[in-house]
């Protein structure tokens, strides 16, 4: 990859473009994009910093950043180490996944109202998981448990896709089939429930809400590869996302196979999202919101709201999991409420200002 | 609409079937279960009761209960599903699908957690209350903008205000672990384990709303033939809504309250009875209700086989049965230039 152009052409001297010889990758970076992803970083790194510092016990940010870098004096060890550390990564990760996955969602389907909890995606990997869970954990190694929700969120993604098929998919059918389909799904996973042991259920339906109670690094180490392989995909599909959001027709008039990138797309958007529900649950609207705060933030590139939406999606975990956290001493509550306590009342708000379209 | 039953004297004929398959229903709800009874034996515990028979006791106790349950919840969501798709003029309307049930759902477990509320009587009133506030709010949302109520804003808002009631109800839940397991089957939707006493307070105020609804047929005949006509006819469109609106906080609300939450009866059965006898309200409504209590009759039958020796929540099976009709509808088109 070489940047051809920096500071490129007559007027656009606030954009990058970053392009390999053969035009297959090729985006275009600004300056206020990586501002931005600067001051998110910093926000994720002084949230990783509170959120090992609070708790139960309150360790000093020094004594964290200490711990962090080596230099701790063991005192540490445990909460940090082995309870707090693995569950701030893994609330990021799985926050970050949940962003890319509406981000591509409501770049494909195009419609701001998409993402993988509205449209049904997530109830497939819950079904996925809690088959897992019920019949094959202890007999199955827990790191499988991603691989199950993400065969259960691409089952389901392939049904609601074929049902809204009609020459082509519109958005709105789109949506309306996936929350049919979620009501299925959310059948089978009520039945489940109250068909498995009451040890079962209490720890499925806490899983369910959306917690990140008990993340170990077994968990981090998991969800590790699904975060690296697939978001620096999306970067290399960002192309043709911007091309594709002009419309159907002048993409293919571009020579962008649509139907195929778009089922790559989806494909990518199945795995983020079902990997992040593997280990969190059922973290909702946070793919919903991340996005958009992305384009409020930085516009419409969909290159840069790629790393911006996972920015984003890892703060809003983040954040949702510190007030879980400490919020109600000594109970942990879900995570997943507060981001739908948050996401319900954002969803409203964007279906208000999409009111006239 | 070309519909089966298209002259009087048929859908009188029709109305007769619906009933003898309402009855024969309910008679198989109170026979069949993991104790099978025969059914001299079932008349006999109505004609020639005798409390030394195990299965008179089984019969007079729990099944009959549940049967009676079973149908006056069925018709009262159907009921109210049909009421609601006059009202927003919408395919998709039903009472779940509204937020309603949700709405219901959180109003209960939040008083019964923070006040420890444990009176039936006052879960009913919390739970007209949780079901009038989800409702209006919906209502509100999707009649946002220029277009008015669209059934796709609808249905989006109504699952906007569903998410955000039940992942409150599920944060209360997770709190208290003890009664997750108790409030679960309930919050599924069940006829189950139900007794008179959870009905009884409900009763009175379904059979207003129900024999209300009765003769509200023509008012909502005219009123679907679109608002400034309604106007013109000297209907006051306002007072009928408002009616309708209140009927339906009643019907749907009361039924939360004794069975938890039932989806998809008030969406599938107005569209099935349309089918049978068109789209005159006056047949629609007594249809209706015959059909919601046969299917939710049924639905409960089947839901005692499917996993024994354990019982499928029934909010499951009318889910299992319902949902592929949602997605039905909405592949056909929710309006005509869809």
């Amino acid at each position: 990859m070489s940047l051809l152009h920096a500071g490129g052409y007559q007027k656009m001297t606030n954009f990058f473009t970053v392009r390999t010889k053969s035009g297959s990758i090729s985006f275009q970076l600004n300056i206020k994009t990586g501002i931005t992803i600067l001051l998110l970083s910093l926000l994720s790194l002084i949230l990783f910093i509170i959120s090992l510092s609070i708790g139960s016990s309150f360790v000093s940010p020094q004594a964290v950043v200490k711990q962090l870098f080596g230099f701790g004096t063991g005192e540490y060890d445990f909460v940090l180490n082995t309870l707090r550390l693995p569950r701030v990564l893994l609330a990021f990760m799985v926050g970050a996944a949940l962003g890319v996955s509406g981000l591509i969602l409501q770049g494909v389907i195009r419609n701001p109202l998409a993402s993988p909890d509205i449209i049904g995606i997530t109830s497939g990997a819950s079904v996925g998981a809690i088959l897992f869970i019920v019949y094959l954990m202890g007999t199955v190694s827990l790191k499988w448990l991603p691989l199950a929700a993400i065969v259960g969120a691409a089952i389901v993604s392939i049904i609601i896709y074929l049902l809204s098929w009609k020459k082509g998919v519109t958005p709105i059918r789109l949506v309306l089939i996936g929350i049919g389909v979620a009501a299925v799904m959310k059948a089978i996973v009520t039945m489940m429930l109250v068909i498995s042991k009451d040890a079962v259920t209490t720890k499925s339906y806490l899983w369910l809400t959306g917690s990140l109670y008990g993340a170990n690094w077994q968990d981090v180490f998991s969800m590790l590869p699904w975060i690296l392989i697939f978001i620096p995909l999306t970067l290399l599909l960002a192309r043709t996302v911007n091309v594709k959001e002009l419309g159907d027709d002048v993409a293919t008039g571009l020579g962008v196979k649509v139907q195929f990138q778009r089922l790559l797309l989806l494909f990518i958007s199945v795995v983020l999202a079902g990997s992040a529900v593997a280990f969190a649950g059922g973290i909702e609207f946070v793919g919903l919101i991340a996005p958009h705060v992305g384009r409020m933030l930085i516009g419409r590139s969909f290159a840069g709201l790629v790393p911006i939406s996972a920015l984003l999606g890892g703060v809003i975990v983040l954040i949702a999991d510190i007030v879980a956290r400490t919020a109600f001493l000594p109970l942990d509550i879900p995570a997943g409420v507060f981001t739908a306590g948050i996401g319900a009342p954002f969803f409203i708000y964007l279906l208000y200002r999409n009111r006239n379209k | 609409m070309e519909n089966l039953l298209s002259r009087t004297s048929l859908k009188i004929a029709g109305l007769l079937i619906c009933l003898s398959l309402f009855i024969i229903s309910f008679v198989l709800s109170i026979a069949l279960g993991q104790t099978s009874i025969q059914l001299q034996t079932t008349f006999d515990a109505f004609f020639n009761y005798d409390e030394s028979i195990t299965e008179h006791i089984i019969i007079t106790t729990s099944r009959t209960t549940r049967a009676v349950i079973a149908a006056v919840i069925g018709a009262n969501l159907a009921i109210a599903g049909s009421l609601m798709q006059a009202l927003t003029r919408n395919p998709l309307a039903a009472p779940d699908i509204f937020g309603i049930n949700a709405g219901a759902i959180f109003f209960i477990v939040f008083s019964a957690t923070f006040f420890s509320i444990d009176s039936l009587v006052s879960y009913m009133w919390i739970a007209f209350l949780g079901a009038g506030v989800a409702g209006v709010l919906v209502f509100f949302l999707g009649s946002l903008g220029r277009d008015g109520l669209t059934p796709i804003k609808i249905v989006l808002s109504g699952a906007a205000i569903s998410a955000l009631f039940v992942s409150f109800t599920q944060g209360l839940l997770v709190v208290d672990e003890q009664a997750i397991q108790s409030i679960l089957f309930w919050l599924a939707g069940s006829v189950a384990g139900r007794s008179m006493d959870m009905l009884l307070p409900v009763l009175p105020f379904m059979l207003v709303a129900g024999l209300i609804t009765l003769f509200l047929g023509r008012s909502i005949n005219i009123l679907l033939s679109g608002e400034d006509i309604a106007k013109g006819l000297g209907q006051r469109t306002v007072l009928i809504k408002v009616i309708i609106g209140v009927i339906v906080v009643f019907l749907a609300g009361g039924s939360v309250a004794v069975t938890g939450s039932i989806g998809f009866i008030g969406l599938i059965v107005p569209h099935m009875v349309r089918g049978l006898v068109g789209p005159d309200y006056r047949w629609v409504i007594p249809f209706s209700a015959l059909v919601g209590a046969i299917l939710l009759l049924l639905a409960d039958i089947a839901a005692r086989f499917i996993i024994i020796p354990q019982e499928m929540p029934i909010g499951v099976m009318t889910a299992f049965i319902g949902a592929p009709f949602f997605v039905f509808i909405a592949r056909r088109g929710l309006s005509k230039n869809d």
